[in-house]
């Protein structure tokens, strides 16, 4: 099947203004008639939720933490862009657009980029309204960042937390609905099936992680904003919790996966440091700010303590390689560029799998004080976990799996191909093509929630009669009956191997064979063994407990089931994308270490129908059209 | 930087079924603990060793693991958090332990977070003193460019030193009153410096004050123990800001 993503046509630049003028209405007095379900309570999830239900849909909120401020969106340091150019320097609307169709590696829609862009500085100002203690300079005005992958400083920040505070901004909307009784809020649950009935999203079937129970909620619309998959990987930089369930239990009623090979492999992360380690911890991208990237020129140099290699023999490969972005080269590119110095033998720290952050050239320029106003939290985070001084010593950082660029195919409308389920921020998979630039993630997320959902929503909705189905609907009893099986058949078997096992063992494939480079002959081992992972899963693991009780184990065993099979479809995904680009790098298809696309047969997105457990599932295109963003090798030497 | 030598330890854990059990102390042994493990990879390796031999394991609330979330919560041979400064549970490292301790790890214990199951406590309180008012009633959509009203730097960075809480709950469960002072201080006084929060300043501090009473818990009476168990250094100076935005909001 050809798929339509069913954008708008015309200049780029009125796209977005026009669809929000052709989209039907919802009268205020009607709103409240329809109920919509929201999952996850991240930036896209917790702005949509607060979004929608002061416009006065009746609104239904879920996650999995004891509290919504709890999201992964949290956890994002650096910063968001926007293209406010209040620095002067040159950016416009165009600009970003053009670097994120560039920085995406010409893998994602024009007219949804477009709109990101468009939308990108109204976040701003929401923010700031809500009290978000954004930088500032002393004479009063917000202050800027440059961040991966562009010339301009469009980066707005709060220390090295601005996920922590955008999130708490979107909780604070979120908590004013909550009491105003137009969001009910519901926290401790993990939805565990989508139920579709006639072909429409109708509700979810969710697990009260308290007392075990299984609960049905009905709707009008279903929104998900259940984040990215890349524990997939077992270590990333993703919170413990982040898993691609609600996704793939959507994708296993009918919803399409677009893209899930362009995985992001963050390329400043604190290495690993042993085999029982449970997740890495990402050091954000604007430390490369100031923070000169380097290997040792010579192996043996490698063991020595980094202050006594002398500077003409140290290799800024960054700075040599790509000139004109250095440091800032985006994600993709210097994750490659450190696994290719450390391939070369020239890596440092335990198992030579790291290079070199290092600050000494901008204390000696700005003096100590100034970059520890600038990253403090982020130096004292990295001595907490290694126990060495980044001021003194450069800091250690080897690439980490951190975003999903991939996730649930959507129109331009986010809604999948199943009417009446919307997908949000990183769990759908529209903007960022194949790389997503540093302070972007942030921007989807919000703009999904609160500038585009609010009005393609209700376009939705007009064309619907509220109410059509309750919780009392078969479906919803099947679905039920369905989850309670899984459930008593992981509790059931009692095998000898615990989940994070089973767990450790699909990551390290995952990252040996489909990480940072694949290749056919890796990704064909994965295929044979994944499956044969997933056999051993189901007849050799071992939950203890019961479902009618808290019990973590039996929730990370759910997870981990549904990684299982994801895990086969990522790899199949990387199989069939015969070309390199952005975070998907096939070793076949290179020029001089660089992703050699092929837009000849690959100018499209894969999105994957479900067909059955073991299956293969069926693919289906979406051509991409650049009339905007010329398609061009991508270069940032 | 990675000698290998390994640290056996001895832990005392509070262990409760659920809300109505009464709960006990329950002494297990962590083995081959290196320095670099963090506390919950520690309890991790705990956990896998009682799965193995067909035990319950320990259950504890945990997400980033990069002391942001706000959801890790345990009280650490008698302090929040563990006592390091400035530090959550999933950042504590166990370098800061010897081999041979012992280890008492039991759940937050406050009037107003009933434990839910062994470590983990029941915090919704916090999210309905918010609710009562820790937020602008801005609308989404129509608001004014971010640089149309200009904030002093020192005013915008005191804003963020309030706004750091990451809401864990560790200053209530270190205060003798179980009080919420610090984190409703935190939210009215991050508000009450911007611009953008002042027009509803006094509404905001009655409501969640009058919150804070009715969810349970304590007042202040300057112990101070909420700054040293907070894992971001809130400043106590933000419950004087409270009390004086109260005071005004009186006269308003």
């Amino acid at each position: 099947m050809i798929l339509d993503g069913k954008c708008p046509t015309g200049p780029i630049e009125q796209t977005w203004d026009k669809h929000r003028f052709d989209l039907k209405l919802v009268n205020p007095a009607n709103k409240r008639k329809y109920n919509v379900i929201v999952v996850g309570t991240g930036l896209a999830g917790g702005a949509a939720a607060a979004s929608l239900g002061e416009l006065g849909y009746n609104v239904q909120a879920f996650c999995y933490q004891d509290s919504p401020r709890r999201a992964h969106s949290i956890a994002a340091q650096g910063g968001i862009n926007a293209a406010k150019n209040y620095p002067n320097d040159g950016d416009s609307i165009y600009r970003l657009f053009y670097d994120t169709i560039k920085g995406g590696d010409f893998r994602a829609r024009e007219a949804d980029v477009w709109r990101l862009a468009q939308v990108s500085n109204n976040i701003i100002d929401q923010c700031v309204a809500q009290g978000v203690p954004f930088a500032r300079d002393y004479a009063g005005y917000l202050d800027n960042r440059s961040f991966g992958g562009a010339q301009v400083s469009r980066t707005f920040f709060a220390r090295g937390q601005t996920g922590q505070q955008l999130l708490l901004g979107a909780y604070s909307a979120l908590s004013r609905q909550i009491k105003l009784g137009t969001v009910k809020m519901y926290d401790r649950r993990e939805m565990l099936d989508l139920v579709v009935v006639d072909g429409v999203a109708r509700g979810i079937t969710v697990r009260n992680l308290v007392t075990g129970e299984m609960e049905s909620y009905s709707a009008d619309a279903v929104c998900l904003a259940t984040g990215g998959f890349v524990n997939v990987f077992y270590l990333s930089t993703n919170a413990m919790g982040c898993s691609v369930t609600a996704n793939w239990k959507a994708h296993k009623k009918g919803a399409f996966f677009a893209n899930p090979c362009y995985t992001q492999i963050h390329p400043t992360c604190i290495p690993q440091a042993g085999d029982y380690q449970s997740k890495l911890t990402l050091m954000s991208e604007s430390l490369r700010n100031d923070g000169r990237v380097w290997v040792p020129k010579k192996k043996e140099d490698c063991g020595k303590h980094p202050n006594d290699v002398p500077e003409a023999d140290r290799d800024y490969y960054l700075e040599r390689k790509y000139p004109s972005f250095g440091n800032l080269a985006p994600r993709d590119i210097a994750s490659r560029a450190a696994k290719e110095q450390c391939d070369d033998g020239r890596g440092v720290g335990p198992g030579g799998r790291g290079v070199y952050l290092d600050f000494a050239d901008s204390i000696k320029r700005l003096g100590e004080d100034t970059i520890r106003e600038r990253y403090g939290n982020l130096f004292e985070m990295y001595e907490k976990i290694t126990d060495e001084n980044g001021y003194k010593r450069p800091m250690r950082m080897y690439p980490a799996p951190h975003y999903a660029m991939g996730g649930l195919w959507v129109d331009y409308n986010l809604m999948s191909n199943i009417p009446g389920l919307f997908v949000l921020g990183e769990a759908n998979f529209s903007v960022h093509g194949a790389n997503r630039l540093g302070a972007s993630a942030l921007m989807q997320g919000l703009a999904d929630g609160y500038f585009v959902i609010p009005y393609t929503i209700g376009g939705y909705l007009a064309t619907v009669k509220p109410g059509q189905v309750k919780t009392d609907h078969a479906e919803f009893k099947k679905s039920v009956e369905e989850v309670n099986a899984e459930q008593s058949k992981l509790l059931g078997i009692n095998g000898k191997k615990t989940v994070f096992e089973f767990m450790r063992e699909l990551g390290g494939l995952m990252w040996e064979n489909c990480g940072m480079a694949r290749s056919k002959e890796s990704l064909e081992v994965n295929l044979k063994k994944i499956p044969a992972l997933r056999e051993e899963f189901w007849n050799n693991v071992k939950v203890t407990g019961s479902g009618a009780e808290l019990n973590q184990q039996l929730e990370n065993a759910g997870r981990t089931a549904d990684f299982l099979e994801f895990g086969e479809l990522l790899c199949r995904d990387a199989h069939h994308r015969n070309e390199s680009c952005g975070g998907h790098f096939r070793v076949e298809y290179q020029d001089e270490g660089e992703a050699q696309r092929d837009d000849v047969n690959f100018c499209y997105v894969g999105a994957w129908e479900y067909k059955g457990v073991g299956k293969e599932p069926e693919l289906h295109k979406e051509p991409l059209k650049f009339d905007n963003v010329h398609l061009a090798v991508r270069s940032y030497k | 930087m990675s000698d290998h030598k390994t640290m056996t330890l001895t832990l005392i854990v509070w262990r409760q079924k659920n809300a109505n059990d009464p709960g006990k102390f329950e002494t297990y042994t962590a083995k081959n603990i290196t320095e670099h493990h963090s506390f919950l990879e520690m309890l991790d390796c705990v956990n896998e060793d009682l799965i193995h031999t067909g035990k319950d394991p320990i259950v504890f609330d945990h997400d980033c693991r990069e002391g942001i979330c706000g959801m890790c919560s345990q009280v650490i041979n008698g302090a929040p958090h563990g006592g390091q400064d400035r530090t959550t549970v999933c950042q504590l490292h166990m370098r800061k332990f010897k081999d041979g301790d012992t280890i008492y790890i039991e759940p937050w214990r406050a009037r107003a977070f009933p434990i839910v199951r062994d470590l983990i406590v029941d915090r919704s309180a916090l999210d309905k003193i918010t609710q009562a008012g820790g937020y602008t009633s801005c609308h989404t959509g129509g608001v004014a460019d971010g640089n149309a009203i200009l904030i002093p730097k020192p005013i915008a960075d005191e804003a963020m030193d309030a706004a750091e809480c990451v809401g864990c709950g560790a200053c209530v469960a270190g205060c003798p009153n179980g009080a919420a002072m610090l984190y409703t201080g935190a939210k009215v006084s991050q508000l009450a410096l911007l611009p953008q929060g002042k027009a509803e300043a006094a509404e905001r501090v009655t409501n969640m004050t009058n919150a804070m009473k009715e969810c349970g818990f304590g007042n202040c009476s300057n112990h101070y123990e909420c700054m040293a168990a907070c894992p971001k250094g809130i400043n106590v100076k933000f419950i004087a800001r409270m009390n004086r935005e109260f005071i005004k909001a009186q006269f308003a």
